[in-house]
Order: structure tokens, then sequence, then C-alpha cells
């Protein structure tokens, strides 16, 4: 962003930076930066809270007034939320199935709702809505010691297929808890430590790890603090 | 307790993770001072939350390039390859991310003269020396807000 900053002002236009990492922002030195200590994702700070954008609003454009380069911070810090978000999951259906599995089956009437609310969906990077519960199979097998080249992972691209997982789970359960909107990282903490589906994808992680498969084909699966 | 649990403080991480990280280096600031009021200024939103239209080529990894979209698209998809940071705020509302429905509202208040035609994303997450951006994507990027006749440009970040 900062670079652009630079690139964008020396076409001749002037540049507002809302920053999220301070540090970095300093370091490449556009020439107009807030600073704002939001959740990383959440740039204008609080999801459907139009008078707080527009506070932040009203503070970055007041940066056009400066006659030099100029770096401020917004005085409000708005704090992640790392509590797991309240949103039940559907009962056990297929014993059969791994848990994982017959969790991701048990929410597709949830996401399909959320499709049809929302217009556009975020799933297919890599896999089709219906190919999650298959996915998840795979890595179950993974998680369970089976070996990550003999059991082929539909979509391929394991850190595609796992934002496809998050995806669906993340627009299933925006439906389902309705306006008990999670704050940033609630919906982190409760996919990988509530669901099935989360915590298959952090063991499959493990396993590929001990296995020794390559490194970008299973660190970036989940965010890079986790183990 | 927090700290026995798995998904703690990941924007901290994330914070003192990229503050190690090289950053590339400008030897020189240009700025622009504004001709004219902000009143009268044409405004453009650039985001590097890789956003895309369903019907536009979704960002690949390492993607340098970047989208454009109407004033009025709403059917924004964030196609960002991080799973560093928050993507709930952005499906909730797309405004914490891309704050076009508050730039039309300070455009019918007259603090800003106009909302632009056409906005644009790239991908956040870069090589750490940045060169396509700065040398070629970036400047292509600016040739069309030029195009557009944009004054201001507000960068928002994922």
């Amino acid at each position: 962003m900062s670079t652009l900053a630079h690139v964008f002002e020396d076409a001749g236009i002037a540049t507002i930076v809302l920053a999220s990492m301070a540090d970095v922002a300093k370091k490449v030195g556009p020439p107009r930066v807030l600073a704002c200590e939001f959740p990383l994702g959440r740039p204008l700070g609080k999801p459907g809270d139009a008078a707080f954008q527009h506070q932040v609003l009203q503070q970055a454009f007041n940066l056009l007034e400066a006659d030099e380069p100029i770096f401020e911070h917004f005085p409000v810090v708005v704090e992640s939320d790392e509590m797991p978000m309240a949103c039940s999951l559907p009962p056990r259906d297929d014993p059969n199935a791994p848990p994982a599995v017959d969790e991701a089956r048990g929410l597709i009437s949830a996401y399909r709702r959320a499709v049809e609310r929302k217009g556009v969906t975020a799933v297919g990077r890599a896999i089709e809505p219906e190919q999650i519960p298959a996915a998840l199979d795979t890595l179950h097998q993974w998680a369970q010691g089976a070996a990550w080249k003999d059991v082929e992972l539909p979509g391929k691209n394991t850190v595609a297929v796992c934002h496809d997982i998050r995806a669906y789970y993340l627009e299933a359960a925006l439906e389902l808890v309705g306006d008990l909107a999670p704050g940033s990282r609630s919906f982190d903490a409760w996919f990988y430590e509530v669901t099935e589906a989360g915590k298959t994808i952090l063991e499959a992680r493990r396993s590929l790890k001990t296995q020794e498969a390559p490194f970008p084909f299973w660190f970036y699966m989940v965010a890079g603090h986790l183990e | 307790m927090t700290e026995d649990r798995a998904a703690t403080r990941g924007d901290d991480a994330m914070r003192a993770l990229a503050s190690t990280m090289d950053a590339p280096e400008f030897t020189s600031t240009s700025f622009n001072k504004l001709g004219k009021p902000l009143s009268e200024c044409r405004v453009a939103i650039v985001t590097s939350a890789s956003l895309h239209r369903p019907d536009q080529d979704r960002f690949v990894q390492g993607d340098t390039g970047f989208r454009a979209f109407g004033r009025n698209d709403r059917n924004l998809i964030m196609g960002h390859w991080s799973p560093n940071f928050d993507h709930s705020g952005f499906h909730l509302d797309l405004n914490v991310v891309y704050p076009i429905d508050r730039l039309e509202e300070l455009a019918a208040d007259g603090v800003i003269g106009e909302v632009a035609p056409r906005h644009f994303a790239f991908a956040g997450n870069q090589p750490d020396t940045v060169s396509e951006i700065r040398l070629d994507t970036g400047p292509q990027c600016a040739v069309q807000l030029n195009a557009d006749a944009v004054d201001v440009v507000l960068l928002t970040p994922v």
C-alpha cells in the first residue's frame, strides 16, 4: 500500500494511506499516513458502524491540508476479539463418516442460504462447495497419518482448498448467527478450536510437516502463528 | 488462560513479524499538494485486499496485477491469499475494507467532490522487493487513475 502511494504521487495524484502496520508504513515512508491500530483485515475499524468509519475517513482526509509529509495515529484502538464466536454446529448424522466430513455436510443448507442472500461466495478457488466434504475426508486421512502422496486432495492446492473450506464455514456460520456478528478473530478462534474441520486442518498440517512435505505446501494452510 | 489457546494474538504475531521484514526503500518522497478544495476533488479507493468481481479472474498466488471495478459494484469477493487476517469483517460489511458507501455519503454531503467511476484492488502479499508493482503494474494503475481524472487516492490495506 505504502509503495503504491509513492507510485501514485510520482504520477501526480495525492494519496492517503490507512496503515494497519505502523512500523512498515514508517519504513516505506509515503507522504500521508493515518496509522490505525485496528484488527488486521478491518482497516476502517468496525464493520456495520458507519459513524466510526466516517471518523476514520474525516481524519484521513484532513491530512490533505498539511503542507508536507505527515504521519498521524488514529486515537482510538480497536482490539481483536479472540474468543470463539457462539455458533452451534449440526449434530452428528452419519456416525461412519469422519466428524469433519459429517459436520461439513450438515452446513450445506446454511451455506446455500448465505449465497442466496448475498449473491456471491468466496468458495471456489480450488473446489466447489459440494467438494468440501471430500476435501475434508482427504485431510482427515492425512491427519491420521496417510501419506500425502498416496491420497489425493480434491483441488490439489492445499492452501487454496483450506481457503475454500474456511470460506464455506465462514459464510455458513454468519448465516447461522444472524445479527450476532463476530469480533475480529472470533471466527478464526471458533473455526480452529471448535469445529471438526478446523481441528482436522491443523492436524493434517502437523502431519504434512512430519512427513516433510514441501514447506509452502503445508505452512500457509492456516495462519502462520498457529501450530 | 488465553495463552493456552491456539488462535490467540494473531494480529500481534503478524505485526511483530512484519516489523522485522525488509521493506522497500525510497530515496525521495513525492508529495502532491491539492490545488483545489477537497469538495471539488474526485476520490478513488485502491485496496490491497485482492477484491474482484465474480466474473473477473481470481488473484493467483504471487499475483502482481490489479483488478478494476465500478463505483456501483458491491458483489465483490476478497480473494486474498493470506490466512493471517480476519475475513469475517469484510463479509459483514465491505465498507470496513472498501469504504465505497462512505465515499458516496461524503460526496452527497459535499465533503468530497465526486466518487471516481472506477476503483482498484491489488494483492497485499507481494514479494519483499515489490518491484513489479513499483515499476510495472503500479504505474499502469496510475495511468488509469489519471485517465479517470482522479485527484485523491485513499489506500486501504488488509
